[in-house]
């Protein structure tokens, strides 16, 4: 098997008595696009920027493209395109002129720079505003200058943290489409951090929940809803005009049904298979007029939000250390009172 | 873009030297500085202080001259560097005070604004070595420092020479180099403190204002505490003889020489002055058999070393400090 080209094992920091990140062991295969989902301060952005070498880990290693990212940081940088939550230019220079000086650090030679940021700008779209300021830019337009900048490098990974923050919707439809269209065209493994579900569960072929520094669950999102969901993984929701007359015990009766939730126009029926067309040919067999069957399908919104139901002991104490000292205090006086 | 991959590739291959990326951030810096309006002010500044103490130097030079009793120790160029006329002072007394500025100017912002802009983050993914951040902000702003004195000086030298022809001695043009080098290296010492501020500091404010604290608690309080604390433990002066009373001076020295400025001050007075053979009050003895003529170079430059090392040393230590708390600092915002 292809050696993985990303592997954490054992990989802890913390800051005083706080564990940003608690034992992480993590591996990411070439070619893939995973996604780190994760609330705010969950140890998401140290994850990163241990990987990068810029930070330095308390225990464990960090192996990425087969280096270790804490002994050989410049050989990592090199081959690891990242772009930062917040990512900024230099306000004076224009988009062009940031992107050249970003080559130039790559080794990239003066004499092809100019083409190549030239080429960059253009292939994120940005051609036209490339002589502007990248002071007057918008937050979108930066998020694809970001992306450029990344590029350039011609990186092996591409690690992106929050990419899709304050975009707007159409915005984060076209930069999603210029990750896919980079990891399938030049085979580019992707890592990004997000704690947008629906985004995240668009691009991604694996994800991760990252909650207080752990690592809860990782798979395709398929997988981890069939993990989570174990009990009644199959749940269709039927809706009738009229519901009332409708016998729980009967559905009950059905093969493999588990539990039958009744309300004025739909029922939702869960069960341990499969048995959508037994359902809907019950209550046509009865006579019930049917105006929409529905299989549920979980997302990644349900897989967080159980996630977060087993962990919300846990999430209480983590994002006490994520609120400043100031809050704490404040807070504790609160409840005192 | 594939084409583009394999084309990148085989040059960077082919061992087309690369400039390192210490020269690339060097050469951005000096950019940056250049075109940046806080120094095109300094500069201005600088240049128009410059244009007055020259013109004064200029219309003053001819009584100087005509003073001078032994010919073979002219000393043009020193002489145009130092006379006034008392409505100006002279230029080298005006960089002991913009100098300062000027080098707070330059690096109170270096690593803060960076920081606040989002940017250093992103300079650090790239693969360079954290230092050559640090390294290239002081080596642009210093070249860009070099040669604002550099070209200031010669254009006195030659300006002095077109307009009079008079011949510049060897040993004077040494010195007028050493003096700039000298310049050079006070500037670089606020250069150096403002960007220890800066990386101390997460406002660039903050940097700036303590920077321009700490400089006019040197310039303005500091003498006066001396003042103060000599009055308190020693006797007062008016009631002391004059071998005591040199004593007190060269305690109440000693206590200034603390400051930059004052280093500066001394180091430029005896590479500008040849006279000038002690930065302390001289006893009558030592003056009994010494013969009233300049200073060679090489004494003038012996004089002035402790005074060069001081300067030097609190640049180091300042660059130290900074690097120190740059390499261990947590990087992201």
């Amino acid at each position: 098997m292809e050696q993985p080209i990303i592997e954490i094992h054992g990989l802890s920091k913390t800051y005083g008595s706080l564990k940003a990140v608690d034992n992480l062991h993590l591996t990411i295969q070439r070619g893939e696009i995973f996604g780190l989902l994760g609330p705010n301060g969950a140890g998401k952005s140290t994850t990163i920027l241990m990987l990068l070498g810029l930070t330095e880990p308390t225990a464990g290693t960090a192996q990425i493209c087969g280096l270790n990212a804490s002994r050989h940081p410049i050989p990592v940088k090199r081959k690891v395109g990242y772009m930062p939550d917040n990512v900024g230019f230099y306000n004076d220079l224009s988009a062009l002129e940031n992107l050249k000086y970003i080559g130039r650090l790559n080794g990239i030679p003066e004499a092809e720079v100019t083409t190549a940021a030239k080429e960059m700008l253009i292939s994120v779209g940005l051609e036209a505003a490339m002589h502007k300021k990248a002071g007057t830019f918008s937050r979108g337009m930066k998020q694809r200058l970001g992306l450029a900048d990344v590029l350039i490098k011609r990186p092996e990974v591409i690690i992106l943290d929050e990419p899709t923050l304050g975009i707007d919707p159409a915005g984060v439809r076209d930069f999603l489409e210029l990750i896919r269209r980079l990891n399938q065209e030049q085979g580019i493994t992707i890592l990004l951090s997000s704690h947008h579900l629906h985004q995240v569960q668009q691009v991604c072929s694996r994800v991760g929940i990252f909650v207080g520094g752990q690592l809860l669950a990782q798979g395709s999102v398929e997988t981890l809803a069939a993990n989570l969901f174990q009990a009644d993984p199959h749940v269709v929701q039927v809706t009738l005009r009229d519901a009332s007359a409708v016998a729980e015990s009967d559905l009950l009766q059905l093969p493999g049904v588990t539990k039958v939730d009744i309300t004025a126009t739909a029922i939702e029926v869960s069960g341990q298979s499969d048995i959508t067309p037994d359902i809907v040919r019950y209550f046509v067999h009865k006579g019930y007029d049917v105006t929409g069957v529905q299989k549920r399908t979980y997302g990644l919104d349900e897989i967080y939000q159980r996630y977060f139901e087993n962990n919300l002991k846990e999430n209480e104490v983590h994002n006490e250390k994520s609120t400043g000292l100031f809050q704490r205090s404040f807070r504790g006086r609160f409840k005192k009172r | 873009m594939k084409s583009l991959l394999a084309y990148s590739k085989d040059h960077s291959e082919a061992g087309s030297k690369n400039v390192s990326p210490f020269w690339v951030m060097v050469r951005k810096e000096v950019a940056d500085q250049i075109h940046s309006w806080r120094f095109i002010i300094m500069a201005l500044l600088i240049l128009l202080t410059w244009l007055g103490s020259m013109y004064v130097s200029m219309s003053n030079i001819r009584g100087a001259m005509e003073n001078v009793p032994d010919h073979d120790t002219l000393y043009f160029y020193l002489k145009l560097l130092t006379i006034t006329d008392r409505s100006l002072p002279p230029f080298h007394v005006f960089i002991g005070f913009l100098g300062p500025l000027l080098g707070i100017a330059l690096g109170f912002d270096a690593i803060n604004s960076e920081q606040s802009n989002g940017t250093l983050i992103r300079l650090m993914a790239q693969p360079v070595y954290r230092d050559s951040l640090l390294n290239a902000k002081f080596t642009g702003s210093l070249i860009v420092i070099s040669i604002l004195f550099f070209s200031l000086n010669m254009l006195m030298v030659g300006g002095g020479m077109l307009i009079t022809g008079v011949h510049i001695e060897g040993a004077e043009f040494v010195r007028i180099l050493c003096f700039v080098v000298l310049s050079i290296i006070y500037v670089a010492f606020w250069l150096n403190l403002a960007i220890l501020l800066s990386v101390k500091f997460r406002q660039t404010a903050t940097s700036a204002l303590t920077a321009i604290a700490i400089w006019l608690f040197f310039t303005v309080f500091y003498p006066i505490l001396v003042q103060i604390i000599l009055k308190g433990i020693l006797p007062d002066p008016s009631m002391l003889g004059p071998e005591q009373m040199a004593i007190y001076n060269e305690i109440r020295h000693n206590f200034l020489l603390v400051i930059p400025s004052q280093m500066y001050t001394d180091g430029t007075t005896t590479l500008l002055m040849p006279v000038v053979r002690s930065m302390g009050p001289l006893t009558m003895e030592q003056m009994a058999m010494a013969v009233p003529t300049p200073l060679p170079l090489r004494e003038s430059l012996l004089i002035t070393w402790p005074q060069v090392s001081g300067l030097i040393a609190a640049t180091v230590a300042c660059f130290a400090v900074s690097y120190w708390l740059f390499m261990r600092r947590e990087i992201r915002t």
